[in-house]
């Protein structure tokens, strides 16, 4: 190969590998919402980089073998089998290549660990199979109720077109206020369960008889739309997780309609007796 | 050795028929007879994974009930795992290391046999799980606790055949370091062993550190379940987490189990077919050995989303991304062993060729997975499907196939069809990277695994994927004929049928003598 054509060759996989970058949400992460998120997106697009840099390097070299070294061009075999120098250099450049990616993350991880200080937290809790939330401490605290998958069973047995959010919809979102840390604890009622929202750049085992924890500030008002991650039997695809994102005053409101609604239900059963 | 002299007594008159095959204590017969279950299971697991990957094709359930899916899916993975590419290595390293090492068979020749014969009692026990009430274990190929306390009789099999297999695996193991420490000829030593038997002996001594340790984590599940122990039961004052740690601890050594083997197929057909010395022999050995050591302190890589504490994970990444160090030592000197050759591109050299390729991106997508942050995007999503098929069918499968093509003469002593294996290279190439490579885009659009339904973004991916598996699945039948061919009739092979070999096994005549070497041949 020319090296014109090599050239060609580097340039058109680096546009290729550019433009499919723009597509994101199809082709890489979803945009993200949140700092973590955006540490996430970022660093994967980094060592994305650098694999790519190494893949051209080495198969660059090797294709260029597997052309001009070949019998069939009459190539005659050299007899070469060790180099100690050549050895330590490539066994030292990737170690320093991968000090270069631990080194964000290992921040990252930091960041993501610090649940402290937190604004509201919210347990989600886990079942076979839907979600159940409790606001424990902060604004709306005390408020609880269950999410769970709200696609119409036909939907899923193509008795009926499919709709926008198919599978991805529940009949109460998990809705906080824009800006503010969130703690979520996790933990289960009968199997894990993960709960995974990957705008927010979180995910996290929810264990039966443990608990453990996540933080998320979202950046954005909106809707945000995830998985469970672990599998939990029968219906583990179909309890998704949907988190809505209000401006403060929203949900202000919110909360006070929820605490509104809850009383009058406590009245109704007072009244009952 | 008194258990070979025994066998070397009888090697004229042994029993013909079907008891050839039942009785037979002769390493090249119960290699035979590995590769063939390891054929047959890899035939099932691909049923299974046709499955999949059908009620896959669109969005909606169509085929699979989700609870019959998540069957499919465990099944296939047991199945691959522990009835195909596992044995696969076991005949390969069966048929191969006595020749390669100047032995005349294996040193525990009745022993082989057992650890043979456990294997169909094991696979039926999968497969027949199928078909008793409650049906085949759904709880994944981890099968994690509390969902796998749940199960019915069909996780009980399952158990009982993790038992069997792991038996099984011990046995072959020992009698691999047994024969290869205790068997070459006179003059070779350690450092001039080929690196097939060289993976392999340290591939065997990580099958006899983790497979006891699989079996201890499925009996403490087995008396979960029925005998009132609470290892992973909160209620009970166990741990979930605990189970996920144990079986990782043996979970990890496990998929190098799976590769190590492959690395030395690799490493015997590139230098054959450049006509070159292996580039590096002695890094290469200190290669397989550091990333054998380094595999048995990363398994909570597979645990980044339990909740570990910071430095936890942060130990697991660092010692997660060191492995990327030896592993790329190897590839280099498999470039390196290329350069400058004169290379000729058979099929076992292009299925190297395919490997190094295919592996180098599994092995990048493992680099992404190590770090934490991403990881915990990527966890069990088709990220992660992608990831580890890169490295099992396009790492694992591939170097098998290269290396039945490559021993396939020496075996049956006759030419397979060249024409139509360099097909099926291609087609599996092609068919493989349409089916998996976009699975790496679902897994980042944020598509989880081991799910019977998705929503409609994924819809497009998806369809690719199963068409390219169907594909791929449909290929592989074409191994089998060629397979076939070349053992009914087929050009008559040379001894050494190609010219840059220069293991043992092509100083033997084609095909090889039911005993290889009556007498050790003595390297200089
Ligand atoms: C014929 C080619 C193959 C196809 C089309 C295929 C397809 C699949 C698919 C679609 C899944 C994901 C199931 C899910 O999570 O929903 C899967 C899982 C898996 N596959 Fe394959 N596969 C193939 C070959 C192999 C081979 C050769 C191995 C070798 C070890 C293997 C090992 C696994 C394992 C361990 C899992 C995980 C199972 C689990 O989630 O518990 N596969 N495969
Ligand atoms: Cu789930
Ligand atoms: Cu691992």
């Amino acid at each position: 190969m020319s090296s014109k054509s090599v050239m060609t060759l580097v340039g058109s996989v680096a546009l290729a590998f550019y433009s499919s970058m723009a597509f994101s949400s199809k082709y890489n992460f979803q945009e993200p919402q949140s700092v973590i998120a955006q540490d996430i997106y970022d660093q994967h697009i980094w060592a994305l980089w650098i694999c790519l840099a190494i893949f051209v390097g080495v198969f660059g070299v090797m294709f260029y073998s597997i052309v001009k070294h070949r019998k069939s061009v009459g190539y005659k075999a050299a007899n070469f089998h060790h180099s100690t120098t050549v050895e330590v250099i490539w066994t030292t450049i990737p170690l320093l290549i991968l000090v270069a990616m631990a080194y964000p993350a290992t921040k990252t991880v930091i960041a993501m660990k610090d649940t402290s200080a937190s604004d509201i937290t919210i347990k989600a809790t886990g079942y076979q199979w839907m979600w159940g939330y409790d606001y424990l401490q902060g604004e709306g605290e005390g408020i609880s109720f269950y999410s769970k998958l709200s696609t119409p069973p036909a939907q899923v047995t193509n008795k009926e077109p499919k709709g926008e959010n198919y599978l991805l919809e529940v009949d109460n979102n998990l809705v906080v206020p824009v800006g503010k840390k969130i703690r979520v604890i996790t933990t289960a009622n009968d199997v894990l369960h993960a709960w995974w929202v990957p705008a927010f750049g979180v995910k996290q085992d929810a264990i039966p008889g443990f608990i453990r924890d996540l933080w998320f500030t979202a950046d954005k008002p909106g809707l945000y739309r995830g998985q469970c991650a672990e599998l939990c039997g029968k219906d583990h695809g179909f309890m998704p997780i949907v988190v809505e994102v209000l401006e403060q005053e929203k949900y202000a409101q919110w909360v006070a309609d929820k605490q509104k609604a809850s009383a009058a239900v406590v009245t109704t059963a007072a009244v009952g007796n | 050795m008194a258990v070979v002299q025994d066998v070397h007594g009888h090697h004229d008159h042994h029993p013909s028929g079907i008891m050839r095959w039942v009785t037979t204590t002769n390493h090249k017969d119960i290699g035979t007879m590995y590769l063939w279950f390891s054929f047959a299971m890899f035939l099932t697991g691909g049923f299974l994974a046709m499955g999949i990957r059908a009620e896959l094709f669109m969005p909606g359930i169509q085929i699979l009930e989700p609870e019959l899916f998540n069957s499919f899916t465990t099944l296939h993975g047991l199945i691959m795992v522990f009835g195909a590419i596992m044995p696969a290595f076991v005949g390969l390293a069966n048929w191969q290391v006595p020749m390669m090492i100047g032995a005349p068979d294996m040193a525990f020749a009745r022993m082989n046999n057992w650890s043979f014969w456990l294997l169909p009692v094991a696979g039926s026990l999968l497969i027949s799980s199928f078909f008793v009430p409650g049906g085949a274990a759904a709880g994944g190929w981890t099968f994690y606790p509390p969902l796998s306390a749940q199960g019915g009789l069909g996780v009980d099999m399952m158990i009982f055949a993790i038992h069997i297999l792991g038996a099984s695996s011990i046995m072959g193991a020992i009698n691999i370091i047994t024969t290869i420490l205790n068997m070459r000829a006179p003059g070779m030593t350690l450092m001039k062993m080929p690196m097939f038997v060289w993976t392999w002996l340290i591939t065997a001594y990580l099958l006899v550190l983790v497979m006891p340790v699989l079996a201890g984590t499925v009996t403490m599940l087995l008396t979960d379940r029925h005998f009132g122990t609470s290892f992973f039961n909160a209620a009970g004052g166990g741990d979930p987490v605990l189970f996920q740690h144990v079986f990782w601890f043996f979970g990890h050594p496990e998929v190098y189990i799976m590769i190590l083997p492959a690395f030395g197929i690799v490493s015997e057909i590139i230098p054959t077919f450049s006509r070159k010395p292996l580039f590096g022999y002695s890094s290469m050995v200190y290669a397989t050995a550091s990333i054998a050591i380094l595999s048995c302190v990363v398994w909570a890589h597979h645990m980044f989303t339990v909740g570990m504490p910071a430095v936890g994970q942060l130990f697991f990444m660092y010692a997660t991304m060191l492995i990327a160090v030896p592993t790329g030592v190897k590839v280099f000197n498999w470039t390196a062993t290329m350069w400058r050759g004169s290379m000729t591109f058979e099929t076992p050299m292009l299925f190297s060729i395919g490997f190094i390729f295919l592996f180098v991106i599994g092995g990048f997508s493992g680099v992404v997975c190590a770090i934490v942050p991403i990881d915990i995007q990527v966890q069990d999503t088709y990220y992660v499907i992608a990831h580890f098929h890169y490295v099992l069918v396009s790492g694992a499968l591939f170097a098998i196939f290269a290396g039945v093509y490559y021993w396939l003469p020496k075996w049956c002593g006759r030419m397979y069809d060249e024409k139509l294996a360099k097909m099926h290279f291609w087609l599996s190439m092609i068919f493989f990277n349409v089916a998996f490579f976009v699975q790496h885009f679902l897994g980042l659009a944020g598509m989880p695994r081991r799910i019977p339904d998705y929503s409609l973004q994924f819809a497009d991916f998806n369809m690719i994927s199963s068409i390219g598996a169907f594909g791929f699945g449909l290929s592989q039948l074409l191994f089998l004929y060629i397979v076939i061919k070349c053992i009914r009739g087929g050009e008559k092979a040379a001894d050494k049928p190609w010219d840059g070999g220069t293991t043992l096994e092509w100083t033997l005549p084609s095909p090889a003598p039911y005993h290889s070497f009556e007498t050790p041949p003595v390297i200089k």
